[in-house]
């Protein structure tokens, strides 16, 4: 981070990425470039996924916040991308309940505290 | 040699044993450091782990709250808000700063959250009606943008400890079972080999040795001989006579036994 202060992208349904313009996260640039994008029943696979990748490829953005819906419908760009930055958050949309065994990185976490007996106690 | 792959290709002399142990020390120290790191970077990866379960928890409860905040606004203020906030969208006023942290060596990257001070254009949003819940919203999913990205910067050291820790103890490991064992087995060898030449050398000497005292010995010997033939040319030539020959023969002997015993 050059700048050393970044944006958050947001992949998400309209309502979650409303919430979030809401608050401020949403910015403009002068290309008229949009920080989030809003995927409805008309957004194709291919539009999804070439945004989270132009998002991911961005210098400016440091997290990226996907609707976990969204995200299984990407799922395999999401698990190809394995760079610490920018963190790719998954986060529960309000239609669609929030499914712990579905996000990559919970997944992982839950993997390492199944040999850790003071882990929750999802054990397999 | 059984362990032949398993040392380094060294000429066995006192020089290189010096240097291959040196060689061993540096790799214990380095072996030891290393497991220290690893263990460190363990203990953070732990509590890291602890952290985004509950941060993951925390990050459900909130956005199920800015959600259902969202639907009340939504319901006083009418759909169309959403049209509102989307044409309002300007420069982002809710940024994240990166800063790094440093454990063992290891840089994680840390996020704080910040808000840049300007007016935003959603201020005035649902003045006409519905706005304290707008703005009820608003705080509501900029707690909610808070939790993430707390979450977001736990989640990177994650995957950033991850990797350093499988690193390090890639490292650990190639020192304990491959390093170590090879330079010990090198020791091992030079020290066998420099015995083997010692004892060589032990033998040649003793060989040596017996040889000359045997060439000593065979030398006296002769010695002795020519002493008693001389003698006993002198006393024949001396006397003439042989009656007394065998009395001078006797101190002769004498005389060589004497000799012999200097």
């Amino acid at each position: 981070m050059a700048t050393n202060s970044a944006l958050l992208a947001i992949i998400g349904d309209e309502d979650t990425v409303t919430g979030f313009l809401l608050a401020g996260v949403g910015n403009v640039d002068l290309r008229r470039k949009t920080n989030y994008l809003i995927v409805d029943d008309k957004t194709s696979v291919k539009t999804i996924e070439e945004a989270f990748k132009e998002f991911t490829a961005r210098e400016d953005i440091a997290i990226i916040l996907i609707s976990q819906y969204v995200a299984n419908m990407i799922r395999f760009v999401v698990d190809q991308f394995n760079k610490p930055l920018p963190a790719i958050l998954e986060i529960p949309s309000k239609d669609h309940p929030y499914d712990p065994s579905q996000d990559s990185i919970l997944a992982r976490v839950k993997h390492m505290f199944s040999s850790d007996p003071s882990g929750p106690s999802s054990r397999y | 040699m059984s362990g032949q792959g398993q040392r380094l290709n060294v000429v066995p002399t006192v020089t290189v044993l010096g240097v291959v142990k040196a060689r061993l020390i540096g790799a214990t120290k380095g072996h030891q450091l290393l497991k220290k790191k690893s263990d460190a970077l363990t203990v953070q990866f732990r509590q890291i782990l602890k952290r985004i379960v509950q941060a993951k928890e925390t990050m459900g409860d909130s956005l199920k709250a800015s959600s259902f905040s969202l639907t009340e606004a939504k319901y006083t203020a009418g759909d169309s808000i959403k049209y509102v906030v989307l044409e309002n969208v300007g420069s982002a006023t809710v940024k994240v700063r990166a800063k790094q942290d440093n454990v063992a060596g290891v840089k994680l990257p840390k996020f704080e959250y910040f808000t840049e001070a300007g007016e935003t254009k959603n201020d005035l949003t649902g003045l006409a009606r519905g706005g304290q819940q707008i703005q009820l919203c608003r705080s509501s999913f900029i707690k909610a943008v808070e939790v993430l990205v707390e979450l977001a910067s736990l989640q990177t050291s994650f995957l950033t400890l991850d990797e350093a820790i499988k690193t390090t103890n890639r490292r650990v490991n190639a020192l304990e079972n491959v390093v170590k064992p090879k330079l010990e087995n090198t020791i091992s060898y030079i020290k066998g080999e420099l015995d083997e030449l010692e004892r060589e050398e032990f033998f040649r000497l003793k060989k040596i040795q017996g040889f000359k005292r045997r060439e000593v010995e065979k030398q006296m010997l002769l010695n002795k001989k020519h002493a008693e033939v001389a003698a006993l040319k002198q006393t024949a030539s001396l006397n003439g006579g042989r009656g007394q020959s065998d009395n001078n023969l006797l101190q002769l002997e004498a005389d060589a036994d004497e000799d012999i015993i200097f």
